[in-house]
């Protein structure tokens, strides 16, 4: 197996009115397409802001391989609040990641790997329109590309497919599966659509109000799936 | 003709430096206006218009220049409501709070300073053709230091007001970038305030950039058109302010709202 890239050690978040992630642990490896399943208020969230390290853990810890700040994470957050009238184009909403205090203007390397990015998610077509006016697949693989552009090593996508049409849904896994293969890039993929987890995920981290369950993906049955709803 | 009357406007030098500081205010406002949309704040760039107001009576009242109170009350409250809370509804219950609490107090101000009601209408109103030529001094200073600050936090400041979720998610530092933004608001409104009044800053402040986003899909072809409608704005309403002797802010004022409903019509025509 390929080496760790993040192991958590009995992690546990408290809130005031309970306790959830059970003392977990588990590894996630360089390379690997892992799905975060469960039902909601089990902890999905809590374990991606502890990843991310806006949240800390009650008890246990994240650890990194080789450190946090050598591990880039590329995040597509759950909800997003872009209406008909808003005014960038495709690129230019991408290109915001290109953050920091630099001239205003992008660079020819930042061009260039725009560019890239926009090839990879299938938007060069689409890189003028405004994202307003873009359908919710579209706006998808533009959040993707968002957090594509700094050449992530860790890719969490945070239920990104949940508002989608079936054939949408298909179209954004296939991608990111196919980013997956091509360039390395690690997945966690949070979601309640259990097929979609099964044909896509190596393997899968079942969180449960009473536990968790790891295993391959092949393991994961519909009935282990206790609660929330899974969309087909 | 009109030739022949821009050169006798131009041989007043009120009129020139109506022009200078105009000019100024209308880059300045233009490039910030386009984060101000972005972030949806036109109902806390008005207040702190008022709070502008209360701060230029406060200015009268203990002899120090009206735009230095401005200055001191509008920087101060901008840091406050900036850190006071990030829950939306809270925050407008919090703005119109401090709004109607600053109002009163530049009321109180102007009564104490025992200046005549025409201060207050200038204030409220404009009086650009009574700015001199150290006003548009200070004025260039300050829109350079603005323009200067803009610029400097440009990509983050983009990022957050352009797409608010995506910023946090990838660990962008929001807070600071805020505050700094606000500060470079509370600027831009003590400075624009001089020409088109406290009452109507938004005319500069949101107006030009709400127009302009209608038009193209980029942040810096918002800012350079938002800044192009300023100065037809600006440009045109103190022509016409010098012709027919009315309130430049006036024409300034309805300019900018046609160039709005223009903006709208053009973008209903293009979505049909």
């Amino acid at each position: 197996m390929s080496e760790i890239m993040l192991a958590c050690h009995q992690l546990r978040q408290d809130f005031s009115e309970k306790e959830v992630l059970n003392n977990l642990d588990f590894e996630l490896h360089r390379g690997e397409f892992l799905s975060i399943v469960g039902e909601n208020g089990v902890g999905k969230t809590t374990l991606i802001r502890i990843i991310l390290g806006q949240l800390q853990p009650t008890h246990g810890q994240v650890q990194f391989f080789p450190s946090r700040k050598d591990l880039r994470i590329g995040y597509v957050p759950q909800f997003r609040n872009l209406d008909d009238e808003y005014p960038l184009s495709v690129r230019n909403f991408v290109a915001l990641n290109f953050s920091g205090f630099h001239w205003p203007w992008l660079s020819h390397q930042e061009h260039q790997q725009l560019q890239r990015v926009l090839q990879e998610t299938d938007l060069e077509q689409l890189q003028n329109e405004p994202m307003g006016r873009a359908s919710g697949g579209e706006k998808q693989r533009a959040y993707l590309a968002q957090a594509l552009t700094k050449q992530p090593d860790l890719l969490i996508l945070d239920e990104s497919t949940a508002s989608l049409d079936p054939i949408a849904k298909e179209t954004l896994l296939k991608l990111v599966r196919k980013l997956n293969q091509t360039t390395q890039v690690t997945v966690i993929f949070v979601t309640h659509d259990l097929p979609l987890a099964r044909a896509y995920s190596d393997h899968y981290l079942l969180l449960q109000p009473q536990g968790y369950e790891y295993g391959e993906i092949q393991q994961l049955q519909v009935n282990d799936y206790v609660g929330g709803e899974h969309h087909v | 003709m009109i030739t022949w009357g821009a050169n006798i406007m131009f041989s007043f030098e009120f009129m020139r430096n109506a022009y200078l500081a105009s000019t100024m205010i209308a880059i300045v406002c233009g490039f910030v206006g386009v984060f101000v949309v972005a972030r949806n704040m036109p109902f806390l760039t008005h207040t702190l218009s008022e709070i502008g107001f209360a701060g230029a009576a406060f200015g009268m009242f203990v002899g120090i220049s009206p735009l230095n109170g401005m200055l001191l009350f509008t920087i101060i409250s901008s840091v406050l409501v900036g850190r006071m809370s990030t829950k939306a509804a809270r925050r407008e219950d919090s703005i119109s709070a401090v709004s109607g609490l600053f109002i009163g107090l530049g009321v109180l101000f102007l009564a104490l300073s025992n200046k005549s009601a025409s201060y207050a209408t200038n204030i409220l109103f404009g009086s650009v053709v009574g700015i001199s030529i150290t006003d548009v001094y200070q004025m260039i200073i300050m829109a350079g230091i603005v323009l200067i600050g803009m610029l400097l936090i440009y990509r983050n400041l983009k990022f957050d007001s352009f797409d608010a979720l995506g910023a946090q998610g990838q660990q962008l530092a929001t807070g600071w970038l805020s505050v700094a933004f606000l500060v470079m608001l509370a600027l831009s409104v003590s400075v624009a305030a001089q020409v088109v009044g406290s009452l109507l800053i938004f005319i500069l402040l949101t107006l030009p950039a709400a127009s302009a986003k209608y038009f193209v899909h980029s942040v810096s072809g918002m800012a350079f058109l938002a800044i192009g409608f300023g100065l037809l704005g600006v440009w045109v309403g103190l022509y016409l302010g010098y012709l027919t002797n009315l309130p430049v802010s006036f024409f300034i004022a309805t300019i900018e709202a046609i160039i709005y409903f223009g903006a709208l019509g053009y973008s209903r025509y293009r979505a049909h």
